[in-house]
């Protein structure tokens, strides 16, 4: 038994955040922020591809790096502290898992390498609307191998080489181009882009098997586990922005800081951090061992960061004051971020539910 | 990471397993007296199997094991009906203390008897004027010569909150033995015979209805001052060391949790069928499920540090706060379940024989015990995040000048 990173985990990590630190500042944040027309930023993306990141889970014959799970979940970490404004969730944890979950030995050979090349952003389309996505709610479908529907919102939807669109009858890959149209959409996290994306008879190609909701549901709960680390990484930034600003901050002539009420506030933000980081960290052993009680693990980590991330981001506000709520200030960097991961994967509310189901299945076993 | 055994952990786990299916048959049919005698049978066994303070060293009658064999062996225990509870402050804290602080003499006479159950041991610190405030005490200790020249010392006053003090033979006391410096100056611990003349010992009745805690009198307490644990005055270093690790051993009390009011609630009524399927109880259950979860991975972590050869920091207070506050809730959601029939306590009426019941009586205690939720926020603030500590008026004065109220 071991529940921490190993050391090779660990320098891993340590350089992701000096990498990050020197290319990723709050400045390039809002560099993205501000630029409508920017939906990312282009050479975050480039120096990431270049560090082998986007291949760090993807396994040597595809031109990855082989590393495994615990190194993109140290690595998943880092972006989230980060806020890093570029499309790694959605090509890595969703489209690069799909793809070694369910394509075929050539799809793999396809796109894999260029998934860790750096040479293809992708997006996985899910959603047809408010509500948590069911069989009923997906009206996409396939005739003729040409796909008809439209997906709303799509992470990243805008500035998709591949996308993998969840229809009727199962998982679809369509590459942009003929047939499929965006508009981008307006959001709460600009620094994250995300379209309305149309598809008229586009040409598509069947992604495994024909059980849709099934597989979307695995490889969301794989993607679960990577996007904890990123709230986790948020949640503890905003733990020492308000840390930091209650050490700097004086009124009535002591720190702010040493004010019950706010100490207990920062306390209580440590105690969701580390309850999150806890069952992060058991989430990315059975991520990484493809373990049975992966669905389970996944659920209670994505509730965890979820929950820990929106608290922390709004309390960081909170302890900020007035300073707090400006667009200057960095603290709704963080808030708007854990808005987007919160929703990505499905609401905390519905992966509260898929935890308890969990738990009545295990129980009735 | 790795949650699964080594290969040496599974051989481990499964000679504990082996040897708890040999001797649990005995505790569970074996014809004793009372729970007691039952709990100190069972202490002396687990010690002759090297089962009984697995990390601690042979020579003291420990296991000479790991962290993470002590902490399999606790899960494998875990599934029997086995209460331990008796040994906790005893081997938790009260006996590291003597371990780390006494003369070798002391250390031989003591820790064999209590590591196998023979000997139980209270600790001695709180008082009405200093819960939270531990080192305000007031109990005193003054110098007494004997006739060869020898020191003692005569304790008077009063302690409260002692766990398990009716039922103890040894405990360490926190007094004050100098009041004309600050308070944390000022005090020293001792070793105690709680049999001794002088000592009075009387049950509080609970809000629960139970009398765990008891008040303890000192009127005329003479002892050796070979009894004294670290130095004159220089008490305070000492009752951090034992501080530190009550938490710990608090923080993993147990009770109801998510798997019980899962199962209750499979049955129980609600609105609209089972309560189980009602959407506002699923979303909390869920949410108690990430605690518990978050609370056991988060001792993992702590394990995994200790045997990496890292002390156990602060961060445990947060097991006490979560824990207690979570026993609360789900005592209480249990006990509204049952709308108007929900006031009924009467263990032969209620789900789980009154344990939801119970556990809504017992949990306001468990927020206090060790440290109230305040108090533990107010150290994971200064300690773990850095935060000014609280201002202390009473910081620069003597003991005897401090004002006091009720």
């Amino acid at each position: 038994m071991n529940f921490d990173y190993s050391d090779d985990q660990k320098f891993l990590k340590d350089e992701a955040r000096k990498f990050l630190s020197a290319h990723c500042g709050s400045d390039r944040v809002r560099a993205v922020l501000d630029d409508a027309a920017n939906a990312y930023d282009a050479d975050l993306w480039k120096a990431v591809g270049e560090q082998g990141w986007l291949g760090a889970a993807i396994p040597e014959q595809f031109g990855g790096l082989g590393l495994g799970h615990i190194e993109l979940c140290a690595i998943a970490e880092e972006l989230g502290r980060a806020c890093a404004p570029i499309p790694f969730a959605s090509t890595v944890y969703f489209v690069a898992e799909a793809l070694m979950l369910y394509g075929s030995d050539t799809q793999k050979v396809r796109w894999l390498p260029r998934i860790a090349a750096g040479d293809v952003i992708g997006a996985f389309a899910t959603s047809e609307g408010a509500g948590p996505v069911t069989a009923r709610s997906i009206h996409t479908s396939v005739s003729g191998g040409k796909l008809t529907g439209e997906k709303i919102p799509v992470t990243d939807g805008d500035v998709a080489d591949l996308i993998i669109v969840l229809a009727r009858d199962g998982l679809y890959l369509v590459e942009k181009g003929a047939g499929v149209t965006a508009e981008v959409l307006e959001t709460l996290d600009p620094t994250r882009s995300a379209a309305r994306l149309s598809f008229n008879d586009a040409p598509c190609e069947k992604l495994g098997s024909d059980d849709g909701i099934a597989a979307m549901q695995t490889v969301f709960d794989r993607a679960a586990v990577l996007l904890a680390f990123e709230q986790l990484g948020g949640a503890d930034r905003c733990l020492e922005m308000a840390k930091g600003y209650a050490l700097d901050r004086y009124a009535f002539g002591r720190q702010i800081g040493g004010y019950q009420a706010i100490k207990h506030k920062l306390a209580d933000m440590y105690v969701k951090n580390e309850l999150a980081r806890s069952n992060a960290y058991y989430g990315a052993w059975a991520l990484n061992a493809d373990a049975a009680e992966l669905p389970l693990a996944a659920a209670t980590a994505r509730v965890a960061a979820s929950d820990a991330y929106w608290f922390a981001s709004k309390e960081n506000i909170q302890t900020h004051g007035g300073m707090g709520f400006t667009w200057e200030s960095d603290c709704h960097l963080y808030y708007r971020r854990s808005r987007q991961l919160a929703l990505v994967a499905g609401s905390p509310a519905a992966w509260r539910e898929r935890l308890v189901g969990q738990l009545e299945m295990r129980n009735a076993a | 990471m790795d949650f699964k055994d080594s290969d040496a952990e599974a051989t481990y786990r499964a000679a504990a397993r082996a040897w708890l299916y040999a001797h649990i048959a005995e505790h569970d049919a074996g014809h004793y007296p009372d729970d007691m005698t039952r709990a100190k049978a069972w202490q002396a066994r687990k010690a002759a199997g090297g089962y009984a303070c697995i990390t601690w060293p042979q020579e003291w009658g420990g296991g000479g094991g790991t962290p993470i064999e002590s902490v399999i062996f606790g899960q494998e225990e875990a599934k029997h009906a086995v209460d331990g509870s008796y040994f906790t402050i005893g081997l938790g804290m009260c006996v590291p203390t003597v371990m780390a602080y006494a003369d070798d003499a002391t250390k031989h006479r003591f820790v064999g008897p209590a590591v196998r159950g023979d000997e139980i041991w209270s600790q001695l610190f709180s008082e009405p004027a200093g819960g939270s405030d531990v080192a305000a005490i007031r109990a005193r200790a003054v110098r007494a010569k004997n006739a060869d020249g020898s020191d003692d010392w005569v304790i008077n006053g009063q302690k409260v909150w002692t766990s398990g003090a009716h039922y103890s033979d040894y405990g360490i006391v926190l007094v004050r033995t100098n009041p004309d410096v600050p308070k944390h100056q000022g005090l020293t611990m001792f070793w105690l015979d709680l049999k001794a003349p002088g000592i009075e010992i009387r049950p509080i009745h609970q809000m629960s209805g139970g009398s765990s805690f008891n008040e303890v009198w000192f009127e005329d307490v003479r002892i050796a001052d070979a009894q004294r644990l670290g130095p004159v005055d220089g008490g305070w270093k000492v009752a951090l060391f034992t501080l530190m690790n009550e938490r710990l051993a608090i923080g993993t009390s147990g009770g109801v949790g998510p798997e019980d009011i899962l199962a209750f609630a499979a049955q129980a009524n609600g609105a609209d069928g089972p309560l189980l399927k009602d959407t506002a109880f699923r979303q909390t259950l869920a949410d108690w499920w990430v605690q518990s979860e978050g609370l056991r991975n988060t001792r993992m972590r702590t394990i995994t540090a200790l045997s990496k050869g890292q002390v156990p920091g602060p961060e445990s207070s947060i097991g006490k706060i979560v824990a207690a506050n979570q026993l609360q809730a789900i005592g209480n959601t249990a006990v509204e379940a049952g709308d108007q029939y929900g006031i009924i306590s009467d263990p032969a009426l209620t789900p789980l024989k009154g344990a939801f019941h119970a556990a809504t009586m017992w949990a306001p205690g468990l927020r206090i015990a060790g440290g109230t939720d305040e108090i533990l926020k107010n150290i994971i603030a200064e300690r773990v995040l850095g935060l000014p500590g609280e201002i202390r008026v009473d910081k620069d004065q003597a003991f005897r000048d401090l004002p006091v109220g009720a």
